[in-house]
């Protein structure tokens, strides 16, 4: 095990993967020249060349189709959006293309591509550059969505998505870049669909991923305090969603709190509340509460843009509620 | 005329000789064309055909001419209008003619329909719906064979409607940025659905379009198959030396509505006539093979004839055929659906 930051973890993965498939190529804004707007790819132009690391102009609709078209005709091309906020101007290119193509083609072409970057809140930028969009992505067939909650699986499950032979959407966190965690020194690769239980409990399951899956830890350390055993599950993948393994966590504690950095109204939360109550109602001793982020746009004064994310207090609470201790 | 002298004979167009056999095989195809339109347009007024359904009817030289001057390994991809194209590619007309009938053995299986014809034997690139979108998927097959050298060229078709999209103009310039092996092809048919060209483009000569973005452009007459083949080749030719993209405008005139649905009220009759009965591309041909005197005007009604059953059978054999089956529903989706996790279960209960 080596100790690396979460950005140098998704580093690792693309220069393995591309030392490995000659079809792999990164393209974005500021991917080459300047290392990187976060980072990321820092070193790669150097060790792979321009042919491969490509600097874009500012031009998401664009590179997002050029993409595309690379991968139909059989490249594994890694587009970046610097963040997510701007992948918003290239969503024709995503959903009725990429997503779209191997269906409207009967089978004859796929895109085996990933479009990566920077999603979720970040700090003090105000409403259009802090904003959680995968519940967007993850309503599209056609389309995989991947969000790691740290380094080790940031790395294992990029190098599944540029190997997939499907569209995968890859959404870092912002605020996660420099998060240190352990990563195994040997290769190995996290499958897509597959949700990890991050800390066992028996008492209520909180579901959260991308950074939620910390705060949610860190709510179960404190509920523990409190004599309340709580399992954390990150769903990893939230499209197709692993919720065979919700559902067993559930069946267990009887109790759930879903946890999203997204706005409330037909959230990530909203499905996975549906799916427990369709398949595991039964189970349930009570409601599924839901933690989201509040229903207004990004706002920047500190006070304000903490009271608009969810916090490990919210969580907290609304666990106590689902058992019946509030 | 004897077999053994038509054979040696032709037509000579400002300095290239078009031998009989294609000569024969051009006018043949736009002909085709033509009837299997009309057959379509037929059909979709007997509601067989659904949705949204747009012919090309006028413009089979633009289609017949560049898929002539173009190779067989080229990437073609254009817009919603594209049974001309897909036809002119070689792809066989009752796997065509089943996908606009939503049958089995439709060209996608029956799930894409008018707008989305693909071949991937062929090379072509649909058929897609979303007026501009392709253009940017052209980019990234130009990049491709930049990537891997493999010689091929992309011809990225769009109307004189998409040309002012946003998405043009960022695959323009890195097209032009990285001279990636692109020919633009703009088939201004005049119209962008009901708005004319001089109402919806501040520079009607769409071929400067490419200017500042140092992207050469050549304007070429659409309704003469044999001129548009040569310029197509010498356009095409320029991208495949590695000097980088370059825009193709085709004039040219859709006889039709922009669909189905389209009665075209916005021009008028004498407008349409004028072109069709003083441009049309096919007549045109035939007019320059009949004054060669490679053929009669009696075997050219000869051929429609043979064309018109060819079309007829065409529909028959693939209204014959059953609609896709159910579980069609559910594939091609994922190349590596996650078992357990997709399909999403539906179940009730």
């Amino acid at each position: 095990m080596s100790k690396i930051t979460y950005r140098e973890a998704l580093n690792q993965a693309m220069c393995e993967e591309m030392e490995r498939d000659d079809r792999v190529f990164l393209m974005g804004e500021e991917v080459a020249e300047y290392n990187g707007a976060y980072k990321v790819s820092q070193g790669m132009l150097d060790k792979f060349g321009p042919k491969r690391v490509i600097d874009t102009p500012i031009t998401e609709l664009g590179f997002a189709g050029l993409g595309v078209g690379a991968a139909m005709a059989g490249l594994r091309p890694i587009i970046e959006f610097m963040t997510w906020n701007f992948a918003i101007l290239a969503l024709d290119q995503i959903v009725n293309a990429a997503a779209k193509m191997k269906y409207m083609s009967g089978g004859q072409y796929s895109v085996p591509m990933v479009f990566r970057g920077a999603g979720g809140s970040a700090a003090r930028v105000g409403a259009q550059h802090s904003q959680s969009l995968e519940n967007w992505m993850a309503n599209v067939p056609g389309l995989k969505v991947v969000m790691p909650s740290n380094p080790a699986d940031a790395k294992g499950l990029l190098k599944a998505a540029i190997r997939d032979n499907d569209t995968v959407i890859f959404i870092e966190n912002e605020i996660n870049y420099g998060d240190v965690g352990e990563v195994p020194d040997e290769e190995y690769i996290i499958p897509l669909g597959k949700a990890d239980v991050k800390r066992t409990g028996s008492d209520v399951t909180l579901v959260a991923h991308s950074r939620m899956t910390g705060f949610a830890l860190e709510a179960a350390e404190e509920l523990a305090r409190q004599g309340i055993d709580a399992e954390v599950i990150d769903p990893r993948t939230i499209r197709p969603l692993d919720e065979n393994t919700i559902l067993a966590s559930v069946a267990k504690t009887n109790r759930a709190v879903v946890i999203e950095e997204g706005w409330r109204f037909a959230g990530i939360g909203a499905e996975i509340s549906a799916r427990i109550m369709e398949r595991g109602f039964d189970d349930l001793d009570a409601p599924v509460a839901r933690v989201t982020g509040k229903d207004v746009p990004m706002p920047y004064a500190a006070n304000l843009e903490a009271m608009a994310l969810p916090s490990v207090a919210e969580i907290v609470e609304a666990a106590r509620v689902v058992c019946g201790r509030a | 005329m004897s077999a053994k002298q038509k054979q040696a004979a032709g037509i000579t167009h400002d300095g290239v000789f078009y031998p009989l056999e294609d000569l024969n095989a051009m006018h043949d195809s736009m002909l085709y064309i033509r009837r299997f339109e009309e057959k379509a347009g037929q059909l979709y007024g007997l509601k067989k055909i659904g949705g949204f359904c747009h012919l090309c009817n006028g413009q089979e030289a633009v289609c017949v001419g560049l898929h002539h001057a173009a190779d067989e390994k080229d990437y073609i991809l254009t817009s919603y209008r594209d049974h001309g194209h897909v036809l002119a590619r070689g792809s066989d007309p009752t796997a065509v003619m089943a996908e606009l009938l939503g049958r089995a053995g439709g060209i996608v299986k029956g799930k894409g329909g008018s707008m989305h014809m693909f071949d991937v034997e062929r090379n072509f690139v649909g058929g897609n719906g979303i007026v501009g979108e392709q253009v940017p998927v052209g980019l990234g097959l130009g990049f491709s064979s930049w990537y891997k050298d493999d010689g091929r060229v992309t011809i990225a078709i769009m109307g004189d409607g998409g040309i002012n999209q946003g998405a043009v103009y960022e695959s323009f310039n890195m097209a032009a940025l990285w001279k990636l092996p692109i020919v633009f092809m703009v088939e201004n048919n005049q119209y962008a659905m009901g708005t004319s060209l001089d109402r919806a483009s501040a520079e009607t000569h769409l071929f400067k379009r490419g200017i500042s973005f140092k992207i050469p452009g050549m304007q070429i007459d659409g309704m003469d198959v044999l001129e548009f083949d040569k310029k197509m080749g010498e356009a095409i030719a320029h991208a495949r030396s590695g000097e980088g993209p370059i825009l193709v405008e085709a004039i040219t005139y859709r006889y039709r509505g922009h669909s189905m649905s389209d009665p075209a009220t916005y021009r008028s009759r004498a407008e349409v006539d004028e072109w069709r009965s003083g441009r049309d591309p096919i007549a045109r041909l035939e007019a320059q093979m009949i004054e060669a005197g490679l053929a009669t005007e009696e075997e050219f009604k000869q051929r429609d004839k043979d064309i018109k059953k060819d079309v007829t059978a065409v529909a028959r054999a693939a209204e014959a055929q059953p609609e896709p089956d159910a579980s069609e529903l559910w594939t091609d989706v994922y190349t590596d659906p996650i078992e357990g996790a997709y399909p999403y279960p539906v179940k009730v209960g």
